[in-house]
């Protein structure tokens, strides 16, 4: 079995569906161009050469035409998969998403339908306030949009396979520092996530959380790199006798409050780490079900451990300030267990 | 279909509009007609002219001014008006209303109203058409206030880079909302924006549909053909507010009685009738048979049912 990075397996998934599938294709800046670099973090890289500049379409700078263009040719029978060069940049495309393309299926009486996939990659990498963004919280907001974060190799291939054979808009979060790009594309502060990614297709349904790691005391849910993040502060306290239960959600439209509810059954505490900010993000609306839910369950308060309310700053000191550390995680953990 | 047929049937279907529209706004009034209401009137020879040989599996997008656009695309009287009540039998089922209208069978999806979005996702279909192998074509209307959005700048730049099947069509009825084309724009005509962009452009008389259908299908066959996209201005006039019960005092007399001079139903009349296409008392049965049949649209919309208010959990999702 082929051992693969974030970036190749979403490059497979792409590959595999376009062999397929001609009404799949790719729409971005820089994705195509010969001599470029296959996107900002090279995922795209060798397709137009398989597929051609007409699958693989370069755009002008244009988010708005970008993400008109993908709604448009889904109306119209294709299944375009819009890339984001940063997903700062999706702010540019917002109307366009959150007016068009979430809307058409409802205004039209369900008999229109946008099978869109928006992949955008997130994540705080040392460049400051506008390519550094998580944007979870404004898109889980939005009915009739599916909201997606593979966080392994396994997964995105899984998951982005069927993103792009879902009838709907579907937006993938890639986090920069996961994709496990090569050569003058690889980031500097990445992880090195290569794992065995099957040949043969496979597909992981959306709504099913994953169990990271098995443990007793808290129940951890934390997406991209917070996941690691998070199992990296589950190894440091377990020398210290506190267990914690990791979760990633995978999918956060739909979200597996199943899964999590059982682990918190089990643990009896929760916490929910995120890169996005704090305030109004998506853990604090799987806080805020958790509690409606499983109310009884819970021995202490629901803790979620995010960025502070503040812009990404650019000094490497503050970035690492602002963002969940390891040890953050360790010490507000601490603190949930004697509460 | 011969030239006088042709003519008799634009006729039939401008003159369809106007009454429908007629319709709507005395039912708005009467406060029988739910939502707001943004009404076509004065801009039928835009709608016919330009849709008139568009085929059934070409696509149009539309504002949130549709009803002339899908009257004249094909969809079905009745479920236009239905629509316009939020009844379970409307083209939208109940969940679009009058700034939505659209049905995917006749080649509209959900009219868009926010301004100027719709045209970078007409660009997306003429993608889709040509990635597909297809000749059809795509028209998109919109307005003057939407040529200074910046999703307007991105669709025709697209459109053209990429030789797309898609005609452009500004309805310039010279407000967009209360604002004035000339407190708006420096330029006379939007169409010499199209330079910018290396496509064809061109100014017509939107009072005249014949001209307007003329220039129309120029533009439609050039995108047919594979030969790329044009952008047609046509200036035109609302003879109504810009929504509800709007007075227009922002608007001057003259300029609406010059306008209103140039009816264009009126002038497809005096043309039937000078060329001798038609008789009075042929376009009097043209006329009462509309009358009729959006007197019929009406009981089918008012006695249709509702929706179920829980239908509107459902259709968020395509399938679930």
């Amino acid at each position: 079995m082929p051992r693969m990075t974030i970036a190749e397996a979403i490059r497979q998934a792409i590959r595999e569906e376009m062999r397929r599938d001609p009404t799949v294709f790719c729409i971005g800046e820089d994705i195509g161009i010969e001599g470029g670099f296959g996107g900002p973090f090279t995922v795209t890289l060798g397709l137009a050469e398989e597929f051609g500049h007409d699958r693989i379409l370069d755009t002008p700078v244009s988010e708005i035409l970008i993400a008109g263009a993908a709604i448009g040719a889904a109306i119209a029978g294709m299944r375009p998969i819009a890339e984001v060069q940063y997903a700062d940049f999706i702010f540019c495309m917002m109307d366009q998403i959150v007016n068009e393309a979430t809307k058409m299926t409802y205004m039209s009486g369900g008999t229109v339908k946008v099978p869109m996939v928006i992949r955008a990659p997130v994540g705080a990498t040392g460049r400051g306030a506008q390519h550094a963004q998580s944007i979870e919280g404004f898109f889980t907001h939005v009915p009739g949009l599916k909201v997606i974060c593979p966080a392994t190799p396994y997964d995105a291939k899984g998951l982005l396979k069927t993103a792009i054979r879902d009838d709907n808009p579907v937006l993938v979060l890639e986090h920069k520092l996961l994709y496990g790009s090569k050569g003058a594309r690889s980031e500097r502060a990445a992880l090195s996530l290569v794992e065995e990614v099957p040949e043969e297709e496979y597909f992981i349904p959306f709504g099913k959380a994953v169990v990271c790691r098995e443990g007793r005391d808290i129940t951890v849910v934390a997406n991209l790199l917070m996941l690691y993040r998070a199992l990296e502060a589950a190894e440091i306290l377990e020398k210290e006798g506190i267990s914690l239960e990791v979760i990633d959600p995978r999918t956060l439209v739909p979200f597996d409050y199943e899964t999590v509810i059982a682990s918190v059954a089990k643990t009896s505490r929760l916490m929910i780490v995120e890169e996005d900010t704090r305030r109004n993000g998506w853990g604090a609306e799987v806080a805020a079900q958790v509690t409606e839910d499983a109310f009884y369950y819970l021995d202490a308060p629901v803790k979620r451990v995010a960025t502070y309310d503040v812009p990404i700053p650019f000094s490497p000191v503050m970035e690492r300030y602002v963002i969940p550390s390891v040890e953050r995680i360790v010490e507000e953990a601490r603190r949930l267990m004697s509460s | 279909m011969d030239q006088r047929s042709r003519v008799l049937k634009m006729y039939e279907m401008m003159y369809l509009i106007r009454k429908c529209e007629e319709k709507i706004n005395e039912l708005f009034l009467q406060g029988i007609l739910p939502g707001t209401i943004h009404q076509y009137i004065g801009q039928e020879a835009c709608a016919v002219g330009v849709l008139f040989d568009l085929r059934k599996e070409d696509y149009v997008v539309s504002t949130h001014r549709p009803v002339g656009h899908a009257l004249a695309k094909g969809v079905p009287l009745r479920a236009v008006m239905a629509e316009m009540f939020g009844k379970a039998t409307g083209c939208c089922k109940g969940k679009g209303g009058s700034m939505h209208l659209g049905d995917m069978e006749v080649g509209m999806p959900p009219a868009i109203a926010i301004v100027g979005a719709g045209l970078p996702i007409a660009v997306g279909i003429g993608l889709a058409c040509k990635m597909r192998g297809s000749d059809n074509v795509v028209v998109c209307f919109f307005g003057d206030g939407a040529s200074n959005e910046g999703a307007f700048h991105e669709a025709l730049n697209g459109a053209a880079l990429w030789n797309l099947p898609v005609v452009f069509v500004c309805e310039n009825n010279l407000y967009a909302a209360s604002t004035r084309v000339d407190k708006a724009m420096k330029v006379e005509n939007i169409a010499d924006r199209a330079v910018a962009y290396g496509m064809p452009g061109r100014v017509v008389d939107g009072m005249d549909v014949l001209k307007v259908n003329e220039e129309a299908r120029v533009a439609i066959e050039r995108a047919r053909k594979g030969e790329g996209p044009t952008l047609l201005e046509l200036k035109t006039y609302r003879f109504c507010g810009h929504s509800r019960t709007d007075p227009c005092r922002y608007r001057n007399r003259k300029e609406e009685e010059y306008w209103l001079s140039r009816d264009p139903v009126k002038l497809l009349a005096e043309y039937i009738l000078r060329e001798g296409l038609a008789r009075e008392e042929e376009l009097a049965d043209i006329e009462a048979r509309v009358l009729r049949s959006i007197e019929e649209s009406v009981e089918y919309a008012l006695s249709s049912p509702d929706p179920e208010p829980e239908d509107a959990l459902r259709d968020v999702f395509y399938g679930e």
